[in-house]
């Protein structure tokens, strides 16, 4: 093939990155060293005080920074031990094993938007139904107006809503794994537990991770269920990073502060799960 | 005398007749009028079935179903089967109705021929909206000077006028009204049950009734139902509780700031005593009440939960309804007050009683300048504020329209529609005397309103939450004040301010 072809052929792929991904990335960056707020609309050019301001003057950027981490790397670990123990059950042949196949998935098919809601109205501390059963036991906690039970709060949505991606996957992985190592256990006497141990979970470490990375991509850009339950509070209890940053920018209008927020929010990301990545190779596939 | 009383009461009966005769025609046809039928006017029922917009599309966007989410979708759907235009409606909780519009604004676009927001927007957006053409002022004829002036800026009108709002305190008539309840009070705790008059009071009295069933209905009531969800318009409920300390008749030039230096007031002793009375009251709100936002409150007191509430008109008018379980069992009375108020100038406290209202002003609509469908749009708006929707709409809580027009404030209006006749006369006169008072507080209508507002929440959502201690809570609010002046310009800021002080100080 002529050496030009090929750029002919690369070229809708890479006018779509540029209009996609590259384009709103720079103007990002052009906009986290503006002013643009609602008084003053505007790409002027004020240089690095946005970037001074939130590294020096910002604490509640990076609390919320902080709490997105606890809650992120939470219920993905909540969703991978739960996943996983489901996909291992229906893995084996047990009876209704279709539909538990399908039940275990329907969380992950409903909106979470709307399912949130339903779950504000369950936490209702008033007019719940969960409090109106636990007051049989004279109990009566305050989900949502605690700071420390509103995040409990959100690790039970959020873990009930993903868990069933978790599932999915790691159900995929079990279905696609050779049946010669486990022959070669059975023959050899290897219990259940040591199976699992000896067999199955290195047998599963890469599509562990693959599982486990996705879910903290997707977990540390946690907002609906926050902005829903509990709008970041009570007080800034529950405020994470993404949830921070819309409210800089489409609460306050402060366009220019919001880009800085996020586009630092975006480089700390990608440092942590170049990081994430590489530890979790190390450990789960004991390279 | 004889003759003229002939002739009035034959004016009368012509008067009653003709609406009776407009109730047949088109209160048949749109029974959310049929207790008036259609009202004369510019923008009658009958006057826009005489426009033809066919072909025509209005965009619109409003808040969320109901607080005025509700009738803009109902009268765009009785505009369409008017004039023939096809209206569409956006509804948008209510945090993101500023950036709904400021966004595609900035951007130079109008994706909404009418937007919804709050009146305290109008110094941001009014560079984006068309002025209210005059012929539609003109016919304003009922509406109160004062509602018009806040709908303007610099004389001219940019924001249509469709609710008023103030904020008042609401009680259980049937308790504190109730003579074995005040003995039983009496002896408790040692004290008058009476309507309060100082927060000290309204705390103590919202405690004693928290947590037990005083009604005898199976259910535990609590003590009140305040806005205390974080960036759901908790900043109001926060300064309705700071007037009565912070706002001093004898210290002229500003409450929320010193006009002539810009130095924020907000973490002055007045405002901390506020907070702290508001932190007291997490234990008086029923279970997950932190979490409140207005359509919380509305439903709480007006649903019967709490003793007290206050903030905008709808719980109470909620609670009035027909089909509430405390229909004319509340009252209407002046937010409470304070036996001292903080003195700025000499930096300390004036023991005197003291108490100030504090003007909402609520929603607000505007045209934006760069629709293609003016004419339409300002049609639907006048059409939204016609006599007999109007009349329909004031009476039903959750709609969140309130009064406004000079009619509004006449005890006929409400006790035509079932309320009890001195609830009523306590309920116009409370708004009357919020208006007569010479010691109000206006909302901040300054550049960066919302910045400020958010961080005065951010603040005192940390003191609730008991994250930060009142003080320390309204420091950081003091220095995120201290930063937006310098960002927005503190000499923007003051020009701004100085309308709402002179306001304020009765200058205007």
């Amino acid at each position: 093939m002529n050496f030009k072809h090929k750029y002919v052929f690369l070229l809708p792929g890479l006018i779509v990155l540029i209009g996609i991904l590259i384009f709103p990335i720079i103007f990002t960056v052009r906009l986290s060293l503006s002013g643009w707020n609602s008084f003053n609309p505007g790409l002027d050019f004020i240089g690095f005080k946005n970037y001074v301001r939130l590294f020096t003057d910002d604490p509640r950027f990076w609390q919320s920074f902080f709490r997105l981490s606890f809650l992120a790397i939470t219920t993905v670990f909540l969703q991978y031990v739960i996943g996983f123990a489901l996909a291992h059950m229906v893995w084996k042949d047990i009876k209704f094993k279709r539909f538990f196949r399908v039940l275990f998935l329907i969380p992950m098919m409903t909106t979470p938007v709307i399912m949130t809601v339903i779950w504000r109205t369950f936490f209702h501390e008033s007019l719940g139904p969960l409090n109106d059963f636990l007051s049989i036991f004279g109990v009566q906690p305050p989900w949502l107006s605690s700071p420390s039970l509103a995040k409990v709060s959100i690790i039970v949505v959020e873990v009930w809503q993903w868990t069933s991606f978790m599932f999915l996957l790691m159900l995929a992985g079990l279905l696609s794994l050779p049946k010669e190592p486990f022959l070669a256990a059975a023959v050899d006497g290897a219990s259940p537990f040591k199976k699992f141990i000896y067999v199955t979970f290195p047998l599963m470490a890469p599509i562990s991770i693959g599982a486990i990375v996705i879910r903290l991509i997707e977990a540390s850009k946690i907002m609906d269920t926050v902005f829903v339950l509990t709008s970041g509070g009570p007080g800034t209890s529950t405020e994470t990073s993404s949830f921070f940053i819309f409210i800089k920018g489409l609460r306050e209008f402060q366009m220019g502060y919001a880009a800085t927020a996020s586009f630092t929010y975006l480089i700390i990301m990608i440092i942590s799960l170049t990081i994430i990545v590489k530890v979790l190779t190390k450990v789960l596939m004991r390279e | 005398m004889k003759l003229k009383t002939l002739i009035s009461a034959l004016a009368s009966v012509l008067l009653i007749g003709s609406q009776v005769a407009h109730a047949d025609k088109w209160g048949d046809q749109f029974p959310h009028i049929a207790a008036t039928g259609d009202i004369p006017g510019m923008c009658s029922y009958e006057s826009m079935s005489k426009k033809d917009y066919s072909g025509r599309t209005l965009t619109i966007n409003t808040h969320a179903i109901p607080v005025m989410g509700e009738p803009t979708a109902l009268h765009a759907e009785q505009f369409e089967k008017l004039t023939g235009a096809k209206v569409e409606v956006t509804h948008t909780p209510a945090g993101d109705l500023y950036s709904k519009a400021m966004v595609p604004f900035q951007a130079g676009q109008a994706p909404y021929d009418i937007v919804f927001g709050f009146s305290n927007f109008i110094n941001d957006w009014k560079r984006y909206l068309a002025p209210v053409p005059q012929e539609y002022v003109d016919q304003m004829e009922g509406v109160s000077a004062s509602h018009k002036a806040i709908a303007s800026w610099d004389g001219v009108m940019y924001q249509y006028p469709v609710d008023g709002d103030r904020h008042y305190l609401k009680y259980r008539k049937d308790v504190i009204d109730n003579p074995e309840m005040q003995a039983k009070y009496k002896a408790d705790t040692g004290n008058e049950l009476k309507v309060p008059t100082t927060w000290k009071e309204y705390g103590e009295m919202a405690s004693y009734f928290n947590g037990w069933d005083w009604d005898g209905d199976g259910e535990p009531e609590y003590g009140s139902a305040e806005v205390m969800k974080k960036d759901d318009l908790m900043y109001a409920a926060f300064y309705s509780r700071s007037v009565a300390y912070a706002k001093n008749p004898s210290t002229p030039g500003g409450f929320f700031f010193d006009l002539e230096t810009m130095e924020p007031l907000i973490n002055n002793p007045g405002f901390v005593e506020a907070l702290t009375d508001w932190v007291d009251a997490v234990n008086y709100v029923p279970p997950g009440g932190i979490n409140f936002g207005l359509g919380d409150e509305i439903n709480s007191f007006g649903g019967g939960q709490t003793l007290f509430s206050f903030s905008w008109d709808d719980a109470f008018v909620a609670a009035m309804q027909p089909d509430s379980p405390i229909s004319n069992q509340v009252g209407a009375a002046q937010l409470p007050g304070a036996d001292r108020v903080w003195n700025r100038e000499n930096g300390m406290w004036d023991a005197k009683s003291n108490q100030a209202p504090f003007f909402v002003w609520g929603w607000a609509v505007g045209v934006a300048g760069k629709s293609d469908n003016k004419d339409v749009a300002f049609d639907y708006l006048c059409f939204f504020a016609n006599g007999a929707n109007h009349q329909a709409d004031i009476g039903i809580g959750r709609f969140g329209v309130n009064p406004f027009m000079e009619e509004d404030f006449k005890a006929d209006v409400w006790t035509q529609i079932g309320w009890d006749k001195d609830i009523a006369q306590s309920y116009v006169e409370t708004l009357a005397d919020m208006e007569k008072s010479t010691n109000r507080v206006f909302p901040l209508r300054v550049p960066g309103t919302f910045e400020f507002n958010s961080a005065l929440a951010t603040g005192t959502a940390k003191a609730l939450a008991g994250q930060l201690s009142p003080q320390a809570a309204l420091d950081e609010v003091y220095a995120e004040w201290v930063a937006i002046l310098e960002r927005v310009g503190a000499d923007n800021v003051r020009d701004a301010y100085a309308v709402g002080v002179k306001m304020e100080d009765n200058e205007l």
